[in-house]
């Protein structure tokens, strides 16, 4: 049997979750899906169950009260969900899911996407080598499990994230080796007035570089990990100078680590938006391409509402507002009053996303970025695909991302082009000579999250993961 | 030293210990640990081995997105990172040279 809600929410971070327990005051039956066990998102991310007692901190704190606000809610959530496919049909949506294995489906008169963003990875020389992290990718370590990278970890990237993973990472008792980041001093001065408007945010970032650099760790600013050392593990990095643009400039030096976390920014996750067939834009300002949507979370489908990060990246106090008013919004599309509520948040929503896109201007990639991928670096992980393999396809022709997906199956490995395709459709602008405008992400094809093949069919079997087999030997 | 962020690693409690073997070898996890991360504790970091070229290649955006951290348990491939350790499990690394 379909069970059947007023409206289903994929995604339960600060966005999500919020837009569920808005439009539940109303007395809609909503049902809130997240791969996740708990709500939390990225940002707000729960302790596993190996961790019995840790120290609070403010993330810690701010997801235990999204999760008991739910609970003690009539919002349904449903955790360790993966939505796969969304589809429109005359009275609302379909939603199907994966939950253990199971498949399902689930209709909705109203759909609020709620997806969040993945971070962007520039490759580099020996990104591939064990020991190397995504940057967002370690927060979810420090927050879930309490675990460090490892014993000495060079800690790189732009905006704020850097400097909270080094934090982190002398918070859980580990050693950061450098901070290396693209950004520099003069950076963040432009931004401090935007920040002005969160002085407990600007005090907070403050104590962590003033504790590294009391610390004695090196803070590079204007500089770029280069290059990844080690065969089955980080044995070491190699740094470089940045000029204006981001392009290395000056000599190489070299970093002793065992571990590395590196990222260049997060990327609105806009596949489901896609697949509901919303239009994207590239707004380079707000992470990228984007869905069209208002700022109250409406979108051009009437029972189809989007919010958070997957709008666009403007940070969590902003997911938390638009939330809130897509899923008022969602409420009122359903018959309820909520006009003037709505119109209450808009203020505060415009001063949390001032701050949050300050912070997204930081990581706002420069043309020199591209230029730390070398021929031979690997840029499709799942196909080991090189630089060089995906520029020979560009110039026989490829001036698409479709068409370099369906000539060398780069972005159609397991993880679904996640980690490669932003990356590659700057090569394809760049060989071209085009805007990066004119080289939208490639068609999206469900399933939106990884998942077993055979698991579509409806027969379960993890046998069936669409990973490619080792070489033989 | 004065230290503005303390070190709060002696704060942290844990679930109880179990063991599990990672290519025959014994690896020692708290329960409700992802196998992913009980591995990169005891320093195994290295899970599969490329397609293509054969390099090493470990778990790397630590949320079930990547996909480079897939080991096989009981015949199937699982992400380590999104699966709980369990006393006795049998893992199996992807590497060309596993067991
Ligand atoms: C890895 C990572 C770490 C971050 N860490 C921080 C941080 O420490 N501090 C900070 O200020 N900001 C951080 N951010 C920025 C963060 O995106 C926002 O601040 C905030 O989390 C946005 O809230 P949101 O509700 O829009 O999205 P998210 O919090 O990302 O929530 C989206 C949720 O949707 C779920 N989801 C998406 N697609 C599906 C699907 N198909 N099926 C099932 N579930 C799905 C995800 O599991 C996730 O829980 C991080 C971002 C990333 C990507
Ligand atoms: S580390 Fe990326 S899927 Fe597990």
């Amino acid at each position: 049997m379909t069970e059947s809600y007023d409206i289903a929410v994929i995604g339960a971070g600060p966005a999500g979750a919020n837009a569920a327990l808005s439009a539940a005051k109303h007395g809609f039956r909503v049902l809130l899906l997240d791969e996740q066990p708990a709500p939390g998102g990225q940002v707000w991310r729960a302790k596993s169950a190996a961790i019995l007692s840790a120290p609070a901190t403010p993330e810690s704190r701010a997801g235990k009260a999204l999760r008991a606000a739910v609970r003690d809610s009539d919002v349904h959530h449903q955790g360790n969900t993966r939505v796969w496919q969304i589809e429109r049909q005359s009275a609302g949506w379909d939603v199907h899911t994966l939950t253990d294995g199971q498949t399902a489906k689930v209709m909705a008169k109203a759909l609020i996407l709620s997806p969040g963003a993945r971070e962007f990875v520039q490759p580099i020389p020996g990104w591939t080598t064990p020991g190397v992290i995504g940057l967002a990718g370690a927060t979810a370590l420090f927050k879930r499990d309490l675990l460090l990278p490892g014993n000495r970890t060079v800690v790189s990237g732009t905006g704020p994230l850097v400097f909270f993973v080094a934090s982190e990472i002398r918070r859980l008792g580990g050693q950061v080796a450098a901070v290396v980041t693209p950004n520099t001093r003069r950076d963040w001065l432009g931004v401090l007035p935007a920040m002005r408007g969160r002085p407990d945010l600007l005090a907070r970032g403050a104590l962590w570089v003033a504790d590294l650099m009391l610390a004695g760790v090196p803070l590079l600013w204007g500089h770029s990990v280069t290059a990844a050392q080690g065969q089955g593990s980080v044995s070491g990095v190699s740094v470089r100078k940045l000029d204006r643009n981001w392009e290395p400039i000056g000599g190489e030096r070299g970093i002793e680590a065992d571990s590395l976390c590196l990222g260049h920014g997060l990327i609105p996750n806009v596949e489901a938006a896609q697949l509901a067939g919303l239009p994207l834009h590239l707004r380079p300002e707000l992470g990228g391409w984007v869905p069209e949507v208002g700022a109250d979370g409406r979108t051009q489908i009437d029972n189809l509402f989007l919010c958070g990060d997957g709008a666009g990246i403007r940070g969590a106090a902003a997911a938390e507002i638009q939330g809130k008013m897509a899923g008022l919004n969602a409420a009122r599309h359903l018959g309820a009053d909520t006009a003037g509520a709505i119109a209450e948040l808009q203020q505060s929503y415009a001063r949390a996303a001032r701050f949050g896109l300050a912070m997204t201007k930081l990581s706002q990639p420069r043309s020199g970025l591209s230029s730390l991928t070398t021929p031979d670096t690997v840029v499709c992980r799942c196909e080991s695909l090189k630089q060089s393999d995906i520029l020979a396809e560009v110039a026989s022709g490829a001036g698409s991302t479709n068409a370099v997906k369906s000539g060398l199956r780069a972005g159609m490995g397991p993880c679904g082009g996640k980690y490669c395709q932003t990356a590659i459709a700057r090569m394809i602008a760049a060989a071209h000579d085009r805007p990066e405008g004119d080289i939208p992400p490639p068609t999206p094809r469900p399933p939106l999250r990884p998942v077993p093949a055979s698991a579509l069919a409806g027969d379960f079997d993890y046998n069936d993961l669409p990973i490619p087999k080792p070489a033989p030997l | 030293m004065i230290r503005l962020v303390p070190d709060q690693s002696q704060q942290i409690r844990r679930a109880a210990e179990v063991e599990f073997t990672f290519d025959g070898m014994p690896v020692r996890a708290h329960v409700g640990d992802t196998i992913a991360v009980a591995l990169m504790r005891a320093g195994h970091l290295h899970l599969r081995d490329a397609p293509q070229d054969d390099a090493p290649r470990g778990a790397f955006c630590c949320m079930g997105l990547c996909q480079e951290c897939v080991v096989r348990i009981d015949g199937g491939l699982v992400e380590s990172c999104c699966e709980a350790v369990r006393d006795g499990l049998v893992v199996q690394s992807l590497k060309v040279s596993a067991p």
